[in-house]
């Protein structure tokens, strides 16, 4: 066959070539090494001016807590926020990415950001990577056409939904969310129901904890509020603070090593040039 | 299957029916002769989530009727709440035919304790130890009863519930909960129960867990039971459906609005 008009770019574009070779090596009981997950309870929802979402600020290396007070929560747009669980470096890498292809978009249309731009190029892109890119993200934010919540998963999928949870302590957010959501909410309300899921996903999953952060998405406006709730406050502070007097130390040998006598001054002419 | 000269053997001991086995020398069944011992088991009709809170008067449990062959819902009237003796309810999460076997233990148990006549029945403790053992030794035998049990009951004025799982894990606690209802139902009764709930408070809480379970857990139908167990006596309701919501106008249209999702 003729060469043809296509031609494959130069460099860029993930090489799956060492899939097989990684594959082998597990099956032979080498240990990959264990990358950042950020474990995880992220929730969205919608009430009836806007979007809410929810995230924890654990983040583990296998067994141990690495990062105990992380930000899950991404800026996309200024109207558009994504949570991201799954393994860090990706949910990171996939945001700040369309991030900026968002903005120059923008640019490009001299038009506020749509959240069904965010979501197309992220599907798009996961999709591409055949699910090797372990990011799971929660998307939210308010339009021209409206508040939108959407889920994608790491293989390229997404659903459109009224409420939704993902990580490792998705079941026990969406038990609270199943029990307790109404269509229409207020503020209040909405934050209120975010904060109760994040919590049962803190307290009731080992792969999520310390405190709840807290993005709220209207009409032409966003907070984000930063460690809203912190529901794991250190218990055994010594309000005294902590000091160590004279006297508390034992003291076994003492040493002194006077430093004057190694300094030789030497009176002499300045430095020549 | 049989070899040749086994044959002879089997003549020999016609009225035995074990031998020793060719590769371990221990006692075994002829039919295990020619096979490496093995008793892996896969479960094949299983029962999903039972859920049990201790309230004010005793214990009440809830679970549904479904049995599922693998990913088909078969059996949709499987009682899995069975009373047990006087004074206990036995719930069961996982293989059926494992459960009517363990029921079929307790029964006997039961029944010898009966045969004593002395005034002293077994209560919902003693049962649970006794299954704990069982459940346990079965386990470490590599021969497991494929089953996560919730006991719940009351006697003497003391309530009790527990529960134990195939590897033996048992433990006591105020909320109870098997596979799925562990990672739905728990969060739930962690942040709603109470001590002294009321038998209309606890049956809420029970129905509101089951209709998150209902939503959630593809393995589950609705048609459920509640059971409770008091000083009185054990009682388990008739089967009934809850209802579901799906008037969320969200759900009308999902992708109103979102044109280019899906």
């Amino acid at each position: 066959m003729a060469n043809t008009a296509i031609e494959l770019p130069p460099k860029g574009g993930f090489s799956f070539d060492l899939c097989r070779r990684n594959e082998m090596l597990a099956k032979k009981g080498v240990q990959s090494p264990s990358f950042r997950k950020t474990g995880t309870t992220i929730v969205g929802l919608v009430f009836q001016d806007g979007v809410i979402l929810g995230a924890d600020t654990r983040a583990t290396e296998g067994p141990i807590v690495c990062d105990k007070n992380c930000e899950k929560i991404h800026y996309m747009a200024p109207n558009i926020y994504c949570c991201g669980a799954g393994t860090a470096a990706d949910t990171e890498a996939v945001t700040d990415m369309v991030s900026s292809q968002l903005e120059l978009h923008r640019y490009a249309t001299g038009r506020e950001s749509r959240v069904v731009t965010a979501l197309t190029l992220l599907k798009s892109h996961l999709y591409s990577y055949q699910g090797h890119v372990s990011a799971a993200l929660v998307l939210g934010g308010v339009d021209c056409t409206g508040p939108h919540l959407h889920t994608i998963y790491p293989h390229g999928s997404t659903d459109t939904l009224p409420f939704a949870t993902m990580g490792s302590g998705s079941l026990a957010a969406m038990a609270m969310f199943e029990s307790r959501y109404r269509e229409g909410m207020t503020r209040e309300e909405g934050i209120k129901l975010v904060c109760q899921a994040i919590c049962s996903g803190i307290f009731n999953d080992l792969g999520s904890g310390s405190n709840v952060d807290v993005c709220v998405i209207t009409k032409g406006q966003k907070e984000y509020l930063r460690n809203y709730e912190l529901p794991n406050p250190r218990t055994y502070v010594s309000s005294k603070g902590y000091s160590f007097a004279k006297g508390h130390t034992e003291v076994l040998s003492t040493k002194i090593t006077p430093l004057k006598e190694h300094v030789k001054i030497i009176e002499g002419d300045a430095m020549e040039e | 299957m049989l070899a040749a000269a086994q044959k002879d053997e089997k003549k020999d001991q016609a009225l035995k029916n074990h031998v020793g086995h060719p590769q371990t020398g221990r006692d075994c069944p002829f039919t295990l002769l020619n096979s490496p011992i093995s008793h892996t088991q896969y479960p094949y009709v299983t029962g999903t989530s039972v859920l049990g809170i201790k309230y004010k008067d005793g214990v009440l449990l809830a679970s549904d009727m479904g049995g599922s062959y693998g990913s088909t819902l078969r059996y949709k009237s499987v009682q899995r709440l069975k009373p047990i003796g006087k004074h206990t309810l036995l719930g069961a999460g996982g293989e059926i035919s494992d459960f009517q076997e363990i029921v079929r233990y307790l029964d006997e148990l039961i029944l010898y304790d009966n045969m004593w006549d002395d005034g002293n029945s077994l209560g919902p403790k003693e049962v649970h130890n006794y299954l704990n053992r069982l459940m346990y030794n079965r386990r470490n035998k590599f021969n497991p009863l494929w089953n996560t049990l919730v006991l719940g009951g009351v006697k003497n004025g003391q309530k009790y519930l527990g529960t134990v799982n195939m590897i033996g894990v048992h433990y006591e606690e105020n909320h109870v909960a098997t596979g799925f209802g562990n990672h739905l139902a728990r969060p739930i009764f962690r942040d709603e129960w109470h001590e002294d709930m009321t038998f209309e408070e606890g049956v809420k809480l029970l129905e509101k867990c089951m209709l998150v379970l209902l939503y959630r857990d593809r393995s589950a139908v609705n048609k459920l039971q509640i059971a409770k167990i008091t000083e009185e006596g054990a009682t388990i309701s008739e089967p009934y459906a809850i209802k579901t919501h799906w008037e969320l106008e969200a759900f009308k249209n999902p992708a109103t609005g979102a044109v280019g999702s899906w």
